[in-house]
């Protein structure tokens, strides 16, 4: 139960620091997505399901606010988290190596299915301009604030909330 | 009591690929519902608006008092520079404001002898902050602390002290969100103010680096449009009242088929660091209903 609350809390907080404070940091117009940093940390440090839920909710924010068509950003967001999740049992998470490149994998995807699925269909065919002018910049942006926020993800899951990791679902084990 | 609760509490176990799936099926399914019907989500908004709304009014008023304390610190001697520079301004204004005075009141004459009615500058509008903009790179909308209650409706336009930002596409009690005349998916019906040649206006993101819009469809035969020329919202756009000031024509070009012309626009709003913006809280529709109101009740 206090898990659900502080990653309810987190995922509040990540929003509103994004839609507001996180502008004030944009280099060339470029702001960083903390969003796909908290889903995919979530999914690598407690696994699919929270990832997924993590994502959904997220999602679910942006679609209400800022969202064209209901459901889109929460369909992308809950599969970063979910795919991220995979490298739960794969992966220690005291590393900051690991999250850094889901983070940019992550992020990578996200901003290709936006492109994909709202802007070339419209008929804006620049694939080349959109990667060099936003996809990449984002991508190395969140990548580098990632290095950061990570660690404050990771004090939160390991002091606030309930053990997600157990040692039987570790894939080392026969079970 | 813990284990009534225990009897009650079953649990239904998923595998987290089977609840993938059945999230993305409820995820497609509200985005076809939106596509197809555009199911109202208005009450969830609203909900959400409810508790994310004061805390971004929050964010909002400590970041202008920490700008405020930043800006406490400047030197005296830049003080004591703006305030001379300020005061010969003042003058200046003040010998352009008589001349202006004068030119108003012949202007009133004037339209008083040609019958004009229609005053154009006069809508009635509200000042708003912005306090939150869109998550992500690709659009350009944003959110203000002016909603329903406070007069704002869906289709209300928004302008800066210069030009046309946008238009509003969302409304809650306390908030509402404006889409961007710069934002990819907006289009305007504008028209020059010379000739009053009709185009239309469309942001586009490969231009937004340059603080460009672009414009499409203008018919020009004689060639009058020229860089320079002033682009206002057009009489017949359906969304945006007529002589909103949009931008200037920075480029021309014909286009293939030799008869219309395409080009770009310079607006004057600084969307990079926008603060405050007006809203006009009438829109187009209600001018077009009064009018056809007045037309009925002439005709019995």
């Amino acid at each position: 139960m206090k898990s659900k609350v502080v990653l309810a809390v987190l995922i509040l907080a990540c929003f509103l620091v994004q839609c507001t404070v996180l502008h004030g940091i944009s280099v060339g117009s470029i702001t960083p997505n903390l969003i796909v940093i908290l889903c995919v940390s979530m999914g690598l440090l407690r696994g699919r399901k929270s990832g997924m839920w993590t994502g959904f909710f997220s999602g679910i924010l942006i679609d209400l606010f800022y969202g064209s068509v209901f459901g889109f950003y929460a369909l992308i967001y809950m599969y970063v988290g979910f795919f991220s999740g995979y490298a739960c049992r794969v992966y220690y998470d005291d590393d900051v190596k690991v999250p850094m490149l889901l983070t940019a994998a992550g992020d990578f995807v996200y901003n290709l299915a936006v492109y994909g699925l709202q802007f070339l269909i419209r008929g804006r065919l620049g694939l080349g301009t959109y990667l060099y002018r936003i996809i990449i910049p984002e991508m190395f942006y969140t990548v580098f604030l990632s290095f950061f926020v990570y660690r404050i993800f990771y004090y939160f899951n390991y002091h606030h909330m309930s053990i997600a990791r157990k040692e039987s679902e570790s894939g080392w084990i026969l079970k | 009591m813990k284990k009534m609760f225990k009897k009650l509490h079953f649990r239904i176990h998923l595998k987290s690929r089977h609840l993938l799936v059945i999230m993305t099926f409820f995820c497609l399914s509200t985005i076809t519902a939106a596509f197809a019907s555009g199911v109202a989500t208005a009450p969830l908004s609203d909900a959400a608006g409810y508790i994310v709304v004061p805390f971004e009014n929050s964010v909002r008023k400590i970041s202008a008092w920490i700008y405020d304390v930043r800006s406490g610190f400047r030197e005296k001697r830049d003080l004591l520079a703006e305030n001379e520079e300020l005061k010969a301004e003042i003058d200046n204004l003040t010998r352009q404001n008589n001349l202006l005075i004068q030119d108003q009141m012949e202007l009133t004459r004037l339209k008083q002898l040609y019958e004009l009615d229609e005053e154009y500058s006069d809508y009635p509008k509200i000042a708003a902050s912005i306090i939150s903009r869109d998550p992500g790179n690709w659009y350009d909308t944003f959110m203000i602390n002016r909603g329903s209650r406070d007069g704002v409706r869906v289709d209300n336009n928004v302008i800066a002290g210069k030009g046309l930002v946008g238009i509003v596409t969302e409304t809650g009690p306390n908030w509402a969100t404006v889409r961007a005349i710069i934002d990819d998916s907006s289009s305007v019906s504008a028209m020059t103010v010379s000739t009053s040649d009709s185009c239309v206006v469309e942001g586009d993101l490969e231009l937004i680096d340059e603080g460009k819009l672009r414009f499409e469809q203008l018919y020009d035969a004689e060639g009058k449009v020229t860089a320079g020329e002033r682009i206002v919202t057009s009489n017949i756009s359906e969304k945006f009242v007529e002589g909103l000031f949009i931008g200037y024509v920075s480029e021309v070009h014909q286009d293939t088929n030799n008869l219309t012309k395409t080009g770009t626009i310079v607006t004057p709003v600084d969307f990079q660091h926008l603060k405050e913006v007006f809203v006009i809280t009438v829109n187009k529709q209600d001018y077009i209903e009064e009018d056809t109101g007045e037309e009925t009740s002439d005709e019995e």
